[in-house]
């Protein structure tokens, strides 16, 4: 087998060999990126950003510890700024596998910023069928929760005194990384007509282009290097900003794999003659 | 009758949740909040009926020993483990937490985070220039990885996150949108047979 035939041909072992070491040596190394603020993170983060203190964004998060990696510094990131500015939460819990996950990351991020339950955040709980839920949430949040997560009716809690639905909110910023978006858009920002922005996963965020071009969604952050952004913009380089290094190596790494094999095929299809 | 009381209650409900959402009149609102508290109370139903059904394909394939019936173990005990800690020590109880933290989430990431060797050792593999169009998407591949990450900025004097930008603004929305609005098209089509008993599969075969 020659040169250009084993370019063909290399034991995928290898290829996961480089990849790991692509993955590993950026995060020993601590090699930093300038981060270049995107048009669509801009949006999401001047909308926030705008709000007056005392304002309230309903956060529905759906995901899952599968994509945890890409959203989690997301959230992060939009709590930091929310509660730096006295802007309270409402969490909405929708996807069955992500509960705990998500509860347990604001309550990491409430300690952090010192955030009251009740009175900067509180958590809705899980209900199945979004779409459902979210048309029912149009007409009044106790519907489809009655109670918190904790059981606390939501009459009985602070922040939620004078909150009814969506024309309460002044921004739904969902973090999702299901078809969850579609239903938000669909059911409510086409019904009730609320300011919608996403943070979604990377692979996702090519799905939501052209809601952004018609104004439907006001701003997307998508996957790790949109969370990157928004720790640029609320100034507090974190996990996103660390990941940007490992990302970069990992793509180039799939590039220069993706150009070898290419090499290595059309010079061993040369040598062998044109197909018929 | 068997088939026509479904058809008729079908076509009842969709009639007038359809002309509710054109008239903004209390009396329709009402009708609307009705219906929401009937569909989560048909969904929870569904649901239960989903988890029965898991729970018997499952149960008849550990009885007569079918194939990989060790994984149908796993299945019921996990759903059934995982109910009942929930249920006793709530969603947010330690013990939960703990099987949540120790069990469900490495799986879940691990599998994921697999998908990064998968894709680099399949685009290595499939990834070839064999034909025009092949080529364009080889290339729109390359511009939109290099694109989205702060090294193809610098290695191309940011030529690679402007030109992702288009690509991403103009031939994705452009193809989308139609796609969009050719699959709007067809479930309005679909939910009008469906609403005028034309389309009746989702009442079995019987």
């Amino acid at each position: 087998m020659g040169f250009f035939e084993r370019l063909t041909k290399i034991d995928r072992r290898i290829v996961f060999l480089i990849i790991m070491l692509s993955v590993i040596l950026p995060l020993l190394l601590r090699v930093d990126f300038p981060i270049t603020v995107t048009k669509e993170v801009q949006n999401v983060y001047d909308l926030v950003d705008e709000l007056p203190a005392g304002s309230t964004i309903l956060l529905p998060c759906e995901y899952a510890p599968d994509t945890m990696a890409e959203l989690e510094p997301m959230l992060f990131a939009i709590l930091r700024h929310c509660w730096s500015k006295d802007i309270n939460i409402i969490a909405g819990l929708f996807y069955h596998t992500g509960v705990t996950l998500v509860e347990q990351e604001i309550l990491y991020m409430a300690e952090k910023m010192n955030a009251e339950y009740g009175k900067d955040y509180v958590f809705l709980g899980y209900r199945p069928y979004p779409a459902v839920v979210i048309m029912s949430m149009g007409q009044n949040f106790r519907q489809s929760f009655p109670t918190d997560l904790y059981g606390t009716p939501l009459d009985d809690i602070p922040m939620m005194q004078g909150i009814k639905n969506y024309a309460n909110i002044d921004l739904v910023l969902t973090i999702n990384a299901t078809s969850g978006v579609d239903q938000w858009i669909i059911w409510g920002r086409e019904r009730y007509g609320f300011p919608f922005a996403i943070g979604v996963t990377a692979v996702m965020a090519a799905d939501y282009y052209q809601y952004l071009n018609s104004g439907q969604v006001i701003g997307i952050i998508g996957g790790l290097k949109g969370a990157a952004e928004y720790e640029d913009l609320v100034n507090y380089k974190d996990m996103a900003t660390m990941g940007m290094s490992i990302q970069s190596f990992a793509h180039i790494v799939i590039v220069l794999f993706i150009i070898i094999g290419n090499v290595g095929y059309f010079v061993t299809r040369k040598k062998k003659g044109p197909r018929l | 009758m068997k088939r026509q009381l479904p058809i008729a209650i079908t076509f009842v409900c969709a009639f007038i949740l359809t002309l509710q959402y054109f008239i903004p009149h209390r009396s329709f609102e009402i009708m609307y909040e009705v219906s929401n508290i009937w569909l989560q109370i048909i969904g929870i139903f569904a649901l239960s009926m989903g988890i029965l059904s898991i729970i018997l394909v499952h149960y008849d394939k550990i009885k007569f020993k079918k194939e990989n019936w060790g994984f149908s173990v796993v299945l019921l005990a996990s759903l059934f483990g995982m109910t009942t800690v929930g249920l006793i020590d709530t969603e947010s109880g330690p013990v939960f937490v703990w099987l949540y933290n120790n069990i469900l989430a490495p799986i879940s990431a691990t599998l994921f985070a697999l998908l990064a060797f998968f894709i680099a050792s399949a685009a290595y593999r499939a990834f070839r220039a064999r034909t025009v169009i092949a080529t364009i998407l080889l290339l729109a591949s390359i511009i939109v990885m290099m694109g989205r990450v702060p090294i193809g900025s610098i290695i191309s004097f940011g030529v690679f996150p402007k030109l992702a930008d288009i690509l991403i603004n103009y031939p994705n929305v452009a193809a989308k949108r139609a796609i969009f609005m050719g699959v709007g098209m067809g479930a309005a089509a679909t939910a009008l047979k469906v609403m005028l008993g034309i389309e009746r599969s989702y009442m079995g075969s019987d």
